[in-house]
């Protein structure tokens, strides 16, 4: 770029004026979201019942969170759907990606569309209709008999032990379409350039993907995984369809725990701290994901 | 993507939080709400009771009358009030009860909230408005219009509170309700008849009938608990078989001076849990839900079934005259009747509605002794005159039989998940606990125990 002086600046540098053209967007954004985000935190630091006068708290919210041995476990299930809503997705859409792209499947389009369905569904209907498939007459217990394992059939989301990944399974198929999409997209913007210079170098298709294949879409899996770590860490209707956080407390989330306290207990103080405490938490996740994927592409 | 260099955008996001934040410290969320004054309460000569002489009003009222029957006698009620009152504009607004539950709290803490609510009985909703001044107190309303007298008491407590809202079952009344709710027994009139089974007299004879309709491989009791609080209900029916009324009304309500560590208690826990060991629950009850519970019991699934009379018309609809209901038999054939039950939503006043002698009137309407008969013809439970009503023999009439003895015997026993505002979370996961063998009995009563005993005594 030429350095030639003016008196205003060169072109493309930032003037004052132009915070005059972000005034209307910040505007509805500080009115819409800044301000509700202000005065969450605010309520958070209240003991509030919602109805009467507040009484100042301080941190007191948070530290009853830290101390709330019931919350701590609720953000224990929440990273746990991570690997479900998140690392499984990646795994899963990065094969079915790669097999898609590389095969060269004629209807492509087809494929493309069933592997995106479930992301075309409202969350309740995918919740109901799981609920089904978990019940003890449902039809995984069907499947599992017809195959003669009835040893292992059992009311699914009223299992201690497997309530919690029967919840994640459902994130699992419900993100794994997007992944897969997204990924493809990716995908197809490599150049065959790249594919060919591999092939004469003597790969295969393994190592062709992850020579070529896989370092060229992390953008895309930077965006896939902080969309999918954002929907695990906030699931809500999920747990709230299925299961309600039982049996027992295995299955709180966050989330609900936001819901309930503030609808359903009174205690809307706290739930403002819980809902801030995840706000910060998916922040710090999502920052984090961005950075590690910027800074192995520079 | 480019790495940018994002701290400095985000600084100045944080920085327009922060000085938000600031400007805002100034009012305390609820500052902007009426300070909770309970109005007075106005003598019973001041009421005015002719509707038609009130000057034209608009009444403003949300109910949760949404389905079947319920939407039929209020559609049927309000139309025979306007045209009795052409003068009254009634303004009718309808949610389904989880919409209810979640908006009223918002509408109630506006500056023109609806003349005319149906508030859930429990702490956090009833108790919070009462608490927060929303309510205004019906005594003198029931005075004027003798309530007093076709409502037993038994039903009447439960939209009791004191005027500081601290206080439950007892004090001012804040509600009148519609319809009555009792939980007994459903049972498969065929099923017994094809085992040989007599209907129960007491409780060991219901035992030994599970153990039959076991044996001769049925499902015994029809349960479902992925929702936690179908348990509950199960659980309030065995406890009130041995625990004495008095005991469950002051756990159930929150109040000070009962304990769950009692032998009783454990015993009620102890029966529960023999009964899942033997078997006598569905098949993955905790991972079955509550609707799918009952659906299968509708389809001849299932000799007995614990639930609430609300079910009774869906039941019907399934098992035509094959079924029928009782109240829980007691521990000997003439035992007093004890059972958990209660009222619909009560229908309250706001405290700042313009128009109370027109909101009473309103109430009075839909809860006079002609509306009995409305709820009755449509399929309701009247929760007063119920023994009046004219109903054809069958599942209907064994409803109403259970409900008009139990409360005309005051038998009715609280919900147990009234007691403080977190119990029902308590006690339902607690079940789940005791039911899967991952808590014993003595485990369960210690959790229930600590959220009782912490309210009870923060309480006052």
């Amino acid at each position: 770029m030429s350095s030639k002086p003016r008196a205003a600046g060169p072109p493309g540098e930032p003037r004052r004026v132009a915070y005059l053209y972000l005034l209307p967007a910040f505007a509805i954004y500080a009115v819409f979201l800044l301000y509700p985000i202000g005065r969450a935190v605010q309520i958070s630091l209240y003991d509030w019942d919602g109805l009467t006068l507040g009484t100042w708290a301080g941190l007191d919210n948070y530290v009853a969170i830290v101390a709330d041995e019931g919350l701590r476990a609720a953000f224990g299930h929440a990273l746990v759907l991570i690997v479900f809503y998140a690392l499984g997705p990646l795994v899963i859409g990065l094969a079915l990606a790669a097999i898609l792209h590389h095969a060269k499947v004629r209807g492509l389009g087809f494929f493309r569309t069933v592997v995106f369905l479930p992301q075309v569904i409202a969350m309740v209907v995918v919740a109901v209709a799981w609920r089904r498939v978990y019940a003890p007459d449902g039809s995984l217990n069907g499947l599992l008999s017809a195959l003669g394992l009835d040893g292992l059939t059992r009311g699914w989301l009223g299992d201690y032990t497997f309530a919690l990944p029967a919840v994640g399974v459902v994130g699992t198929w419900f993100e794994t379409g997007l992944v897969t999409v997204l990924l493809l997209a990716g995908m197809s913007r490599i150049p065959p350039e790249l594919y060919e210079a591999a092939r004469l170098d003597g790969c295969g298709a393994v190592r062709e993907f992850f020579a070529v294949t896989l370092p060229s879409v992390r953008g895309e899996m930077a965006v896939a995984l902080t969309l999918t770590v954002i929907a695990a860490l906030r699931t809500f209707d999920l747990v709230y369809v299925t299961t309600r956080g039982g049996p027992g407390t295995s299955t709180t989330v966050p989330s609900y725990e936001v819901y309930h306290r503030a609808f359903g207990l009174g205690q809307v103080g706290s739930a403002a701290a819980v809902g801030v405490t995840l706000t910060v938490v998916i922040f710090a996740i999502s920052f984090g994901i961005n950075r590690f994927a910027d800074r192995r592409v520079s | 993507m480019t790495a940018q260099p994002r701290a400095s955008r985000t600084l100045p996001l944080f920085a327009a939080i922060t000085a938000i934040t600031a400007a805002l410290a100034g009012c305390a969320p609820g500052s902007s709400a009426p300070p909770a004054s309970p109005s007075a309460q106005p003598s019973a000569s001041a009421v005015r009771t002719d509707a038609a002489a009130l000057g034209d009003v608009t009444l403003t009222v949300w109910d949760q009358e949404v389905r079947g029957g319920q939407a039929a006698q209020m559609e049927q009620l309000n139309k025979a009030f306007q045209e009795k009152y052409p003068n009254i504009k009634l303004n009718r607004v309808s949610r389904s009860f989880d919409d209810l539950n979640t908006t009223l709290r918002l509408a109630l803490s506006g500056n023109e909230p609806p003349d005319v609510v149906e508030a859930n009985n429990g702490r956090s909703s009833m108790g919070a408005f009462v608490k927060a001044g929303q309510l205004r107190p019906l005594d003198a309303f029931a005075e004027a219009y003798g309530w007093k007298e076709r409502y037993p008491e038994s039903v009447l407590r439960y939209s009791r509170y004191s005027a500081d809202g601290k206080l439950f079952g007892e004090g001012n009344l804040y509600g009148l309700p519609q319809v009555g709710e009792v939980v007994g027994v459903f049972y498969n009139r065929a099923k017994l008849t094809e085992l040989g089974i007599q209907l129960p007299k007491t409780w060991s004879d219901l035992e030994t009938a599970l153990a039959t309709a076991k044996a001769e491989g049925e499902v015994p009791l029809q349960f479902g608990n992925l929702d936690k609080w179908p348990a509950v209900h199960v659980f309030g029916t065995v406890q009130s078989r041995v625990v004495p009324a008095e005991q469950i009304s002051t756990l159930a309500f929150g109040r000070k001076g009962a304990t769950w560590n009692t032998p009783e208690n454990s015993q009620a826990a102890e029966q529960l849990v023999s009964w899942a060991e033997k078997g006598y629950f569905a098949d993955g009850f905790n991972g079955q839900g509550y609707d799918a519970a009952w659906q299968a019991f509708g389809k001849g699934q299932g000799v007995f079934l614990i639930a609430g009379t609300w079910l009774l018309a869906d039941l019907q609809k399934a098992l035509g005259d094959d079924l029928g209901f009782m109240l829980p038999p007691g521990s000997t054939a003439d035992a007093p009747p004890v059972a958990t039950g209660g009222t619909g939503l009560p229908f309250a006043i706001t405290a700042k509605s313009p128009n109370p002698d027109a909101a009473a009137a309103y109430i009075n309407f839909i809860t006079s002794a002609d509306a009995m008969k409305v709820l009755a013809d449509t399929g309701n439970l009247p929760v007063a005159d119920t023994a009046d009503q004219s109903v054809p023999d069958g599942p209907q009439k064994d409803v109403f039989t259970a409900f008009g003895t139990a409360s005309a015997e005051n038998g009715l026993v609280p919900y147990l998940d009234y007691a403080t505002p977190t119990f029902a979370d308590t006690l339902g996961a607690a079940l789940q606990d005791l039911l899967a063998g991952k808590a014993t009995p003595q485990e369960f009563l210690g959790t229930l125990e600590e959220d009782y005993k912490t309210f009870a005594e923060s309480n006052g």
